[in-house]
């Protein structure tokens, strides 16, 4: 019954692409649209996916301005505050505006010797927006010295607004930093991951035969063992001198040599269909050579759908760096990313006195939830040719 | 919608008065004004808009039309099982039976009890794909048994001793042992049974086939037909038959509804509808087909085809007024295009037509067209390549109503010679992967085609007509066998010889339309692109020259040049169609092989297709290899027709001599099957049958290959002697044993 | 259904090898040999060291043998003697090490398993046959939650609450009072209350994920023409979804076996630090922050086994369900 309303006259109506558009002014727009406008029209249609993609390119944005963002560096700490609480940004002053937050009071424990903090109603600490702070480098590039937000005098009492780790580190500092890395790993991983899987699935269903044989043994053999503790071992056996960059592309690589497969399954799969379409066959009689049949007529075919899959694996690599990272085996000091933020969180009694610790966890959430809206109104739009 | 409605009777009034069982030709079933229609995010679909159609009790009914009409949702609105988001919306479906007063079945809950007891009860239903509508998880026999249980109440041994009944009954051998296989074991043809037994196993007082024979091989189309009028006769069931092609309605119908968008256009007996056509779209979709008249007729020219110009709009795009005045020869600009038409009667027995043309005032209508309606079918003036309504024709002129049936093929040298060619594909079964079977597609083929001629390639799916055709244009690697080709300057070369880069200058000259107007257009590229491709990758011409070429290709097929930075997503399936051939042409090729490239199209844009084919080639002087399974086009477009059956060319002549009197069995059993849009030849014909079942092709039986399904099989040397392909004629090859003892009939 | 089992098994051997060498060769990885590790731990320790029991070693394990030598010996001694090794951060045989542990993980995973089929099955027949409804929306969006949250952060947050609102952690699989008493009625109780917060932790995501396949399965399933053809005969609606399209929507419970197994056993070093469980997980952590690699090795060659076997059984049991994948490799 499908069949017989799709099958009928007019592919620019039946297909819906005309919907909700008034059919004389745009059927001209519909007919010279190519594919990108297309599967933009019908990604448009998923809200919760546009917004998914919204959130997903701010945090990409955190993460490139990270330095000017975070009111303090990654390293800058102030031990006398550790744990301090997360203090709260008031935005009027005495009926005028004008930012502040208030500043802390100690109180030690005579016999436990532990220190509780409290919010000190009386102290008040200007805050101001592009403020002067410390130096950092925007893009590795550009340095300076503004940040959006912190404390007017540079050298006064420090900001936590998202509250200070044992060390005294402003937690939302850290967590700004840590953006940049974990996102980061999320997508040089997929890439690696991508042309890893996209060569070998891409020989594999364009050969076929014994070659596409092996590449799939090989493929089902990385799929069918348990990730984790491979992912452990092979972190564990990096040698532990190595420097913090170092163990950043170890990880990435070890989380793509794993994560290719899926991706190289899937490119298979898409070369094996793509490759019995007429169009294809079209191409060879047309007397096309072989690479631009590849790379010309096959590989547009499916790249709105690698997009899609790729954008899908990025919050699993996340993931499992952050989970690499919480048992300590992944990134480590100095490095920071939201799973060697949580490494400090593991502890029972910092649960108790610092549930704030938990914060970055919320950061991956969003990060990963968005990424997993996005990536599946992709998948979802990435055919505007299926009726 | 109608004023005067066409059924005064109300089935109310009946109710009380009959509730005995309808005597034969009383209606059985009563469709009124059904409207069902689908509720999408881009707005209302009406699918089906205000249709009639009565059934009476032990007769057939046919609906009819083009892809988009409605059709087969008239047919699932009957038992409620229109899918989300389509819904009835409006009219009535009146039913009785022989315990059962008139019922609404539109009103009764779709997931209700008492639908649920007419369901494989009261009326049995077939559907159009045999494979898909068994479930693969349960046997046969288990759906089967479960039609029994439910309405009958059998226990398991009762229902499968009767279902295995039922399978025998319906041709199936050794049913014991099918009764336990899964529909994944069974041909198409055999699921198409299974679901025939399924259907008639509560012995149905009406069969709704949607299509039943639309997915087989015209073999076994012939079989499930014939099969359909048997069970027919011996149960004294109605039947309601949904189908596109007019041969089959011509094979099987007693009553003939014609539908157009959701609607009813024309409803009549077979013989009226037939015989005298009144609305323009019934005489319009009567002459798009090929009839084979010429063969039957014994003249020896081709009859041009007569197209109905446009396609069918989407019926969301539905026209007001008449749906069919966008696309009617004899609309009446300010009537048809506003007012909805009437119903116009022809007798008392219920010939009807909604057509304004036999209500116009005389005078108002010799106004806008010389013809009158009642006129013979060929007053409808032969259109080639209008795409839009507002759009002029391009160059073709319609001035060779005929072409004359000799071609140049005197000019002695074949433009290819394929000698002993074959084409095997390993099979890899089984638990090592190295026992390896080889299934021969193309077993030792020998095939000429001359200069200018059009050589028709039939057979069954499964023949090796589509590989032989693509191991010509050099797409598979052929495992042995020579393909010479001559070129411009008269030398022969071997393709099969010839490297990746030496046949890049061959791939110019040989060219391909493929069958699949949608896989076969890349979407992501322009048709600039898409034309242009052989151009640019052959370098024969680049920038504003290239698109000049496009342009004026894109023109010649009846497209408008400015199309060219157009996507393929914006055009019909008879428009990419169009597309196709233009990329085949625009390297101005010699030998064209079309591969089933109108198999896909409705038969109004068929015809288009077939005379932009027939037009091009006396223009661009081609050489057409014509791959088809359907034997009708073949007739109306070959000069010569070449028969495969498994990998073999079992028989080779010219077209009349051929179609007139076969000398292959194959030939003549695939010729009995094929249903000709002719119901005064339905008694007439005798009909060749043979099983449907083709052989495991990895496995091909001895001898004969054709043996064991040949009705003339003789016991010596067809079992164990593998026949030659052998002069059997002037101008006339076949490959069987007994060819000249045999008297074998063609097409009456 | 003979053909079709043989034919997995076979398939299963090759896999198993090259685990067993990925293993083997994890163990290698640090540099220097197992013995002069043990070595210099001794030294460290000022233990005086024995020659000969070092001879010994070194003529057990093939120490500085080819790599496939040593290979040899290692995996015919697992294979024939049980004989993992020796762990010399523990200074035990890393069998004793790891059986009770193993059982523990391995009963953890099939009771995780359990509890994602319970809790998927219903959600996602729901969700398919109720498309749209704010059910579906509901479950849908709990689901992608459920696929993004890590699941030390569930258990992170599990013992937040237990300490913050009912004063004790949940953590652990026996409460500290029952730790080294006899079974009985108290400690069972105990245990199950402590069992379901690990069970939930290491279900979530898998749940999440298969109430989305089973959703989307049945869906796709429930639009096939063998429903409507079914309906055409007149099988009652309930009937007809159970018998039909949930048949074969139930294809993804057996085939995600394998990866469900493979993901818990992955999740289960992390969990189980945080909830303080003894499985195999946190051992496998110590064991590599140690660089006990016989240990290590070991371990993730008896997890790779465990996911092996696991999609065995769910090709088995994928095999008895459908008859097309019986069919398809049984000839």
């Amino acid at each position: 019954m499908a069949r017989e309303i799709a099958g009928s006259a007019d592919p620019a109506d039946d297909s819906g692409l005309t919907s909700g558009r008034d059919p004389a002014g745009d059927e001209q727009e519909v007919s010279v649209a190519p594919q990108w406008k297309l599967v933009w029209w019908s990604f448009k249609r998923h809200r919760m996916a546009l917004v998914g993609g919204i959130i997903t390119i701010f945090i990409y944005l955190v993460a490139l301005f990270a330095g000017f963002l975070a009111p303090y560096s990654n390293d800058s700490f102030d031990s006398e505050y550790a744990y301090a609480p997360p203090q709260r940004l008031h935005v009027v002053d005495d009926g005028e505006w004008g930012l502040h937050v208030h500043g802390y009071r100690a109180e030690q424990d005579p016999e436990t010797l532990e220190l509780s903090w409290e919010i000190d109603e009386s102290q008040k600490i200007p805050v101001g927006l592009f403020v002067r702070g410390e130096e950092y480098e925007l893009f590795g590039l550009i340095t300076w010295d503004r940040h959006l937000i912190g404390p007017k005098d540079y050298d006064g009492p420090p900001m936590y607004l998202l509250g200070a780790d044992e060390l005294g580190h402003d937690m939302l500092s850290r967590i700004i930093h840590g953006t940049a890395v974990s996102m980061s790993i999320g997508l040089v991983g997929v890439i690696l991951s991508f042309l890893l899987g996209v060569v070998l699935g891409g020989i594999s269903g364009y050969f076929g035969g014994w070659v596409d044989n092996l590449i799939q043994r090989i493929t089902e053999f990385v799929i069918s063992i348990p990730t984790i503790p491979l992912w452990m071992g092979l972190m564990a056996a990096i040698p532990s001198h190595w420097g913090p960059l170092q163990r950043y592309f170890a990880l990435t690589v070890i989380l793509s040599l794993i994560s290719w497969a899926g991706l190289g399954r899937e490119v298979r799969g898409k070369f094996y269909a793509v490759r019995d379409e007429e169009f294809v066959m079209a191409a060879t009689v047309d007397g096309a050579s072989q690479p631009r049949i590849i790379f010309r007529h096959m590989l547009p075919s499916f790249t709105s759908h690698i997009i899609a899959n790729m954008s899908l694996a990025i919050p699993a690599m996340i993931l499992a760096e952050t989970a690499l990272s919480f048992i300590g085996i992944g990134l480590q000091e100095p490095t920071v990313s939201w799973g060697v933020l949580l490494e400090e969180a593991q502890s029972i009694r910092v649960l108790e006195s610092a549930p704030w610790m938990m914060l970055p966890g919320v950061a991956v959430i969003v990060a990963v939830l968005s990424l997993n809206f996005f990536g599946d109104g992709l998948r979802d739009a990435a055919d505007p040719y299926k009726s | 919608m109608q004023p005067t409605h066409p059924y005064p009777a109300a089935p109310q009034t009946s109710v009380a008065a009959e509730p005995g069982p309808p005597a034969p030709g009383e209606p059985l079933l009563r469709i009124e004004d059904l409207r069902t229609h689908f509720f999408t995010d881009e707005g209302v679909v009406k699918a089906v808009d205000g249709m009639d159609l009565t059934v009476p009790s032990g007769k057939t009914v046919c609906v009819v039309g083009e892809s988009g009409c409605g059709k087969s949702i008239t047919a699932r609105s009957i038992l409620q099982l229109v899918d989300q988001p389509g819904r009835i919306v409006g009219g009535a479906v009146y039913w009785r039976s022989g315990t059962r007063p008139w019922t609404d079945l539109a009103t009764l809950d779709a997931t209700g009890e008492e639908i649920r007891q007419i369901r494989g009860d009261e009326i049995g239903m077939v559907f159009q794909e045999p494979m898909a509508s068994l479930s693969p998880m349960y046997t046969v026999g288990a759906q089967l048994s479960e039609t029994l249980r439910l309405h009958r109440g059998l226990n398991k041994a009762e229902a499968r001793e009767k279902g295995i009944e039922l399978l025998r009954r319906v041709g199936i051998p050794r049913p014991e042992r099918r009764f336990d296989s899964y529909s994944f074991q069974l041909s198409g043809g055999m699921c198409q049974r299974v679901m025939i037994a399924i259907a008639l196993s509560c012995d149905p007082a009406l069969l709704i086939a949607d299509e039943p024979t639309t997915a087989l091989d015209v073999t076994t189309q012939a079989r499930i037909i014939d099969l359909l009028k048997n069970l027919q006769e011996q149960n004294g069931m109605a039947m309601v038959f949904i189908t596109h092609d007019l041969g089959v309605v011509a094979e099987i119908a007693d009553e003939v509804t014609v539908m157009y968008l959701g609607t009813v256009a024309e409803h009549g007996t077979v013989d009226e509808i037939f015989g005298n056509p009144k609305h323009p779209y019934t005489r319009a979709l009567l002459s798009s087909i090929p009839t084979m008249r010429g063969v039957r007729s014994g003249g020896s020219a081709r009859q041009r085809l007569t197209a109905i110009r446009g396609m069918v709009p989407h019926p969301q795009n539905r026209p007001t007024g008449c749906p069919f005045h966008t696309r009617c020869e004899l609309a009446i600009p300010g009537t048809c295009d506003t007012e909805a038409p009437p119903v116009a009667r022809f007798d008392s027995a219920g010939h009807l037509a909604y057509c304004h043309l036999f209500t116009e005032p005389a005078e108002r209508r010799e106004l806008h067209t010389q013809a009158t309606p009642s006129a013979p079918v060929s007053v409808i003036e032969p259109e080639v390549a209008v795409i839009e309504p507002d759009h002029e024709p391009e160059q073709h002129e319609p001035d060779h109503e005929t072409h004359p049936r000799t071609p140049a093929r005197s000019q002695g040298q074949p433009l290819l010679d394929v000698q002993d060619l074959t084409m095997h594909f390993p099979l890899r079964t089984g638990l090592s992967r190295r026992a390896r079977t080889v299934v021969r597609a193309v077993d030792g083929v020998d095939l000429t085609i001359h200069p200018g001629e059009t050589l028709g390639l039939v057979g069954e799916s499964g023949c090796g007509k589509t590989t032989l055709g693509r191991c010509i244009a050099r797409l598979l690697e052929p495992t042995s066998g020579h393909i010479y080709y001559r070129t411009d300057d008269g030398d022969q070369v071997d393709l099969t010889r010839l490297r990746r880069r030496e046949l890049h200058a061959y791939r110019q000259q040989i060219r391909v339309i493929f069958q699949d107007p949608y896989s076969s257009l890349n979407p992501r590229m322009t048709l600039g692109q898409i034309i242009g491709e052989p151009l640019r990758v052959n370098r024969l011409a680049r920038g504003s020259e290239l698109e000049d070429r496009v342009a004026d290709m894109l023109s010649r097929v009846g497209l408008r040049p400015e199309y060219i930075r157009r996507y393929p997503h914006a055009f019909s399936g008879g428009e990419r169609q169009r597309i196709n051939i233009a990329r085949a042409l625009v390297t101005n090729p010699r030998l064209v092989i079309a591969d089933e490239a109108v198999s896909a199209l409705d038969v109004s844009v068929r015809a288009q297709i077939l005379n932009l084919l027939v037009d091009l080639q006396a223009e661009l002087d081609l050489t057409y290899l014509f791959v088809s399974h359907d034997l009708s086009v073949v007739e109306h477009i070959s000069d010569r027709v070449t028969v495969m059956y498994l990998g073999n060319v079992v028989e080779s002549a010219d077209t009349s001599d051929l179609y007139r009197q076969p000398h292959h069995p194959y030939t003549e059993a695939l010729m009995s099957a094929v249903p000709l849009p002719d119901p005064g030849l339905r008694t007439a014909r005798h009909r060749t049958q043979i099983p449907d079942d083709l052989p495991d092709p990895t496995n091909p039986p001895p001898g004969c290959p054709f043996h064991p399904r040949c009705p003339h099989v003789r016991p010596d040397r067809c079992r164990a002697e593998i026949p030659e392909l052998r002069r059997t004629g002037d101008q006339r090859l076949a490959a069987c044993h007994h060819s000249e003892s045999l008297t074998l009939t063609g097409v009456s | 259904m003979l053909g079709y089992m043989t034919r997995r098994v076979l398939i299963m051997v090759p896999t198993l090898f090259v685990i067993s060498i990925i293993s083997f060769a994890i163990i290698q990885l640090p540099p220097g040999d197992y013995l002069t590790t043990m070595v210099a731990e001794m030294e460290a320790q000022g233990n005086e060291i024995d020659e000969a029991q070092l001879d010994a070693l070194r003529e057990r394990y093939g120490l500085g043998e080819s790599f496939f030598t040593q290979y040899y010996r290692w995996i015919t001694n697992v294979v024939f003697h049980l004989d993992f090794g020796h762990s010399f951060d523990w200074n035990r045989p890393v069998s004793g090490l790891v059986g009770d542990r193993l059982a523990l993980t391995v009963g953890l995973s099939i009771a995780t398993i359990l509890f994602i089929w319970i809790v998927a099955f219903p959600i996602g027949v729901y969700s398919a046959m109720r498309q749209h409804s704010v059910g579906d929306y509901a479950f849908t969006m709990v689901g992608f939650i459920g696929l993004a949250v890590p699941n030390f952060m569930i258990a992170l947050v599990l013992m937040w609450i237990g300490l913050r609102y009912f004063g004790q952690s949940p953590g652990g699989i026996v409460s500290p009072e029952y730790a080294d008493a006899a079974w009985n009625l108290g400690k069972v109780l105990d245990v199950l209350g402590h069992l379901w917060v690990p069970i939930v932790v290491w279900g979530t995501a898998g749940t999440a994920g298969l109430i989305r396949i089973l959703r989307n399965n049945l869906l796709d399933e429930l639009r096939k023409p063998y429903v409507v053809a079914a309906r055409a005969r007149g099988v009652p609606e309930t009937r007809l979804t159970v018998k039909y399209p949930l048949r074969v929507a139930l294809n993804p419970f057996f085939s995600t076996i394998g990866w469900i197994l493979a993901s818990l056993i992955g999740a289960d070093a992390i969990v189980s630090r945080v909830l303080n469980l003894d499985t195999t997980g946190p051992l496998l952590l110590r064991a590599l922050m140690a660089q006990d690699m016989y240990l290590a090795g070991s371990l993730i060659l008896i997890s790779a086994v465990l996911v092996v076997l696991g999609t065995l059984l769910s090709d088995l049991l994928l095999g008895w369900l459908d008859p097309r994948v019986r069919f398809r490799y049984g000839r």
